[in-house]
C-alpha cells in the first residue's frame, strides 16, 4: 500500500487531480454549508436578475436572479453524485459479466461476449435519448441506473480477457488442484488482480459519465429543473452568453474542471496500480 | 494441529482407509485424455495404466509432450476445456473413482488426500497473497478451525519444511522469496492436510543444482515422516534412478515401459528407454557428440499406426509399422510395450537387417522407374 502510494505520488498532475477530486467532493457534500443563498429561491426576478458577480453573489445571478454559485455547488451534487454512482455500478456489472464469461462454459463466453458486441454496436447517446424521451421526468436514480446499464461493455470485455489469462495461470490452477471452489478463486484469487483495472476505467468513467448527464440535462432529458444540475445550468445561460457569460461559464468551467480532474486521477492510478510494476 | 496424525506409526498405512485390502493407493486404467485442436484431435494421453501403492515413490518418465502432466492434472480431473477425459477411464484412488466423483467431492480430495506440487515456484504462488495466508487457505479449505488456528499451523509448515523465521516469513509475498523458499513454501503448500499422495510434476526443474538436492532431500524427510506416497514426474533419469522404486516411462500418451528402477537401469527394455539413456551425457566417456533419439516426437494430433515409436526406432520391422504392441509381460514384473519382448530373436540380429534389405529395395525401384524412360 505504501508503495502504491509513493509511486502514485511521483506523479503531479494525478496528486493535482486528486486534490481537485477531493476538493469537490468536498464542495457537493458541503453544498449547504458553502452555499451563499438557496439554490432554487428567486429573491426577485426583476431587479436581481442577471447582476453580474459581486461580494454578496460571487458568481453573480442568472436571469430568474437565483445565485449562480449556491446552484453550482448544489449542481456539483447532482452532477459527481450521478457520476458516481453510475460508474460504481457501471464497474460492477461490467466485472460480474467479466468474470462470468472468463470462468463461464464456451457458450456462456459467446453468448454474453456477441450480447455485448451487439450492445457496443447500438449509440449509447441515442438509447438515453430515446428512453428519457419517452419517460418525461424521470428521477435521478433512472438516470443513473440507464447511464450504468449502457455504459459496462468495455469493462466486461476487458475484464473477460483479464479472467482468462488468470485461469490459465499456474497459481490459478495450483489452487484448482488444492481443492479451492469456484467462489474461492473468484474472491481470493481472480478479484485482486482485476481490482486495479476495475478501478481505473471506473474513475476514467465518472467523468464520461458527468459528461454524458450534463449532456442530457442541456438538452432538457437528464435533471428537470428547476433543480440544479451543470448541464441545465449551461442551458440556462446559452441564450445570454454575450450579455451575462458568467451564468453559462461557470457551470461550464466547472465541468472542465472535473472531468480533467478524474481523468488526471485516473491516469495516475492507473501507472501506480499497474502489476507490472509491481516489485 | 491434531497430534494423533503427527506421529505416523509404520504398520498403519495412511492411504488404507476406504481401500480394498491390498488394493493400490492409486490405481489409473485405461485413462484417455482428447484435446480438439484446429489440427484434430490431440489424443495427449491414450491408455495409460498406472499404479501406486501407499507410501512408495513411484517415478513417470518421459519427455517434454509426451502426456506426463496431462496425466497428472487429469488424475485430479483439472484437465480444461478443449481437453477432455474420454468415458471408460478411471482413476481409483482409496477406493473411490474419482472420474466419477460429484464436484464437491473431488474437491474434497484436491489437496487434502492427493496433493500436487508444481513446477514453477515462481509462478505457483499468487503474487498478490502472503505464502502464510496461501497455506493457511488450503487448511481452511478441508478443516474446521478459526483464521488464527489455521494461520498457526501454516507458520508451523513453514517451519516443518525448513524456512527460518517462519512467522515472519508467512507474512511475505512470494516475490520477496528465493526460487528454492518458494519451491518449500509450495511444498508446505501441498503437504498442509498432510495428503496420503503427492504428485510432484517436476519439482526441481526450475532450481539450481545444488537447491535441487535441498528440496529433494526435504521431500524424501517428509515423505517418511508423514508416510506418504510420492508419484515423481520427470524427464530427468539421473533424479529417477535416485529417488525412486519403481519406473514408468512413457511415449506419446502411452506408458511404454514400466519396471523396478534398478531392474531398468541394469537392462532398459523398450528402444525408447535405451534412447533415453544413451542419451544422458557422462563424464566418463568423452564423444564427439551427444547421443540422441533420431527424429522427433510426432504431433499428439498424428501419431504414427502400429508402434509409436517405430519412425525413431533402430529396431523397428514390419510388424512395428502395422500392429501397435500391448504392454508385454517380460517377467519380474516388468513391462514394456515392444514387440522384442515377444520375439526376441529379433534384437540386434533380425531387425537391423530388415532395415538394410528394405532401404536398397526402395532405391531400386526408383532407379528403375529412372531407367524406363
Amino acid at each position: 500500500m505504501r508503495g502504491l502510494w509513493a509511486r502514485f505520488r511521483a506523479r503531479r498532475v494525478a496528486v493535482v487531480g486528486l486534490v481537485v477530486v477531493v476538493l469537490l467532493a468536498v464542495a457537493a457534500l458541503g453544498a449547504p454549508l458553502f452555499a451563499p443563498a438557496d439554490p432554487l429561491a428567486q429573491p426577485d426576478p426583476v431587479a436581481l436578475q442577471n447582476q453580474p458577480p459581486s461580494p454578496e453573489h460571487p458568481l453573480g445571478t442568472d436571469r430568474f436572479s437565483r445565485d449562480v454559485m449556491s446552484r453550482l455547488l448544489y449542481g456539483a451534487r447532482v452532477s459527481l453524485g450521478i457520476g458516481a454512482a453510475a460508474a460504481l455500478l457501471a464497474a460492477v456489472i461490467g466485472a460480474g459479466v467479466g468474470v462470468a464469461a472468463g470462468l463461464g462454459s464456451p457458450l456462456v463466453d459467446q453468448l454474453l461476449m456477441r450480447g455485448v458486441d451487439v450492445a457496443l454496436a447500438l449509440p449509447r447517446v441515442f438509447l438515453l435519448l430515446l428512453v428519457l424521451a419517452l419517460w418525461e421526468g424521470a428521477p435521478a436514480g433512472v438516470v443513473i441506473v440507464l447511464l450504468a446499464v449502457t455504459g459496462w461493455f468495455q469493462t466486461s470485455r476487458v475484464v473477460r480477457a483479464l479472467v482468462r489469462r488468470l485461469r490459465e495461470a499456474e497459481f490459478v490452477q495450483a489452487a484448482r488442484a488444492l481443492g479451492t471452489g469456484r467462489w474461492g478463486l473468484v474472491r481470493r484469487h481472480l478479484l485482486p488482480h482485476l481490482a486495479p483495472t476495475v478501478i481505473v476505467a471506473a474513475t476514467l468513467d465518472v467523468g464520461n459519465i458527468i459528461l454524458l448527464e450534463s449532456g442530457l440535462s442541456y438538452l432538457g432529458l437528464g435533471i428537470r429543473p428547476p433543480a440544479p444540475s451543470w448541464g441545465n445550468m449551461i442551458l440556462d445561460g446559452k441564450d445570454q452568453l454575450l450579455g451575462t457569460p458568467w451564468v453559462a461559464a461557470a457551470p461550464g468551467l466547472a465541468l472542465l474542471v472535473t472531468v480533467v480532474a478524474f481523468n488526471l486521477l485516473g491516469d495516475g492510478l492507473q501507472d501506480a496500480l499497474d502489476p507490472r510494476r509491481e516489485r | 494441529m491434531s497430534d494423533s496424525r503427527d506421529a505416523p506409526s509404520p504398520g498403519e498405512t495412511p492411504g488404507a482407509g476406504g481401500a480394498a485390502p491390498g488394493a493400490p493407493l492409486l490405481e489409473i486404467a485405461d485413462l484417455r485424455v482428447t484435446f480438439a485442436t484446429g489440427d484434430g484431435v490431440a489424443r495427449a494421453v491414450d491408455g495409460v495404466d498406472l499404479a501406486v501403492q501407499a507410501g512408495e515413490t513411484v517415478g513417470l518418465v518421459g519427455e517434454s509432450g509426451c502426456g506426463k502432466s496431462v496425466t497428472a492434472l487429469a488424475m485430479l480431473r483439472l484437465v480444461e476445456h478443449p481437453g477432455h477425459i474420454a468415458h471408460g477411464s478411471r482413476v481409483r484412488f482409496e477406493g473411490r473413482d474419482l472420474l466419477a466423483l460429484a464436484d464437491r467431492d473431488i474437491r474434497a480430495v484436491r489437496g487434502n488426500h492427493l496433493a500436487l506440487i508444481f513446477q514453477e515456484p515462481a509462478t505457483a504462488l499468487n503474487p498478490v497473497l502472503t505464502v502464510g495466508s496461501q497455506i493457511a487457505e488450503v487448511i481452511r479449505t478441508h478443516q474446521h478451525g478459526s483464521r488464527t488456528e489455521a494461520k498457526r499451523h501454516a507458520v508451523e509448515m513453514l517451519r516443518t519444511v525448513g524456512i527460518p523465521d517462519a512467522e515472519q516469513r508467512a507474512d511475505s509475498y512470494a516475490h520477496q522469496l528465493s526460487g528454492g523458499m518458494r519451491q518449500r513454501v509450495l511444498i508446505a503448500i501441498a503437504l498442509a492436510c498432510r495428503p496420503h499422495l503427492v504428485i510432484a510434476d517436476e519439482p526441481t526443474t526450475a532450481l539450481d543444482v545444488t537447491i535441487q538436492a535441498e528440496i529433494l532431500e526435504l521431500l524424501d524427510g517428509l515423505q517418511r515422516q508423514m508416510g506418504m506416497a510420492v508419484l515423481l514426474i520427470t524427464h530427468n533419469l539421473g533424479l529417477v534412478a535416485e529417488r525412486t522404486r519403481r519406473v514408468y516411462v512413457m511415449y506419446a500418451g502411452q506408458i511404454v515401459e514400466e519396471a523396478g528402477t534398478e531392474a531398468l537401469f541394469a537392462a532398459p527394455l523398450h528402444p525408447y528407454t535405451q534412447g533415453l539413456m544413451a542419451a544422458v551425457p557422462r563424464l566418463d566417456q568423452l564423444r564427439e557428440r551427444l547421443a540422441a533419439i533420431p527424429g522427433q516426437v510426432p504431433p499428439a494430433t498424428a501419431w504414427p499406426g502400429g508402434c509409436r515409436f517405430h519412425p525413431r526406432c533402430p529396431f523397428a520391422w514390419d510388424r512395428c509399422r502395422s500392429e501397435m504392441p500391448p504392454l508385454l509381460d517380460a517377467g519380474e514384473g516388468r513391462k514394456a510395450r515392444c514387440w522384442l519382448v515377444e520375439d526376441e530373436a529379433h534384437r540386434g540380429t533380425d531387425a537391423p537387417a530388415h532395415r538394410g534389405t528394405d532401404a536398397p529395395a526402395h532405391r531400386n525401384q526408383h532407379g528403375e522407374g529412372g531407367g524406363a524412360q
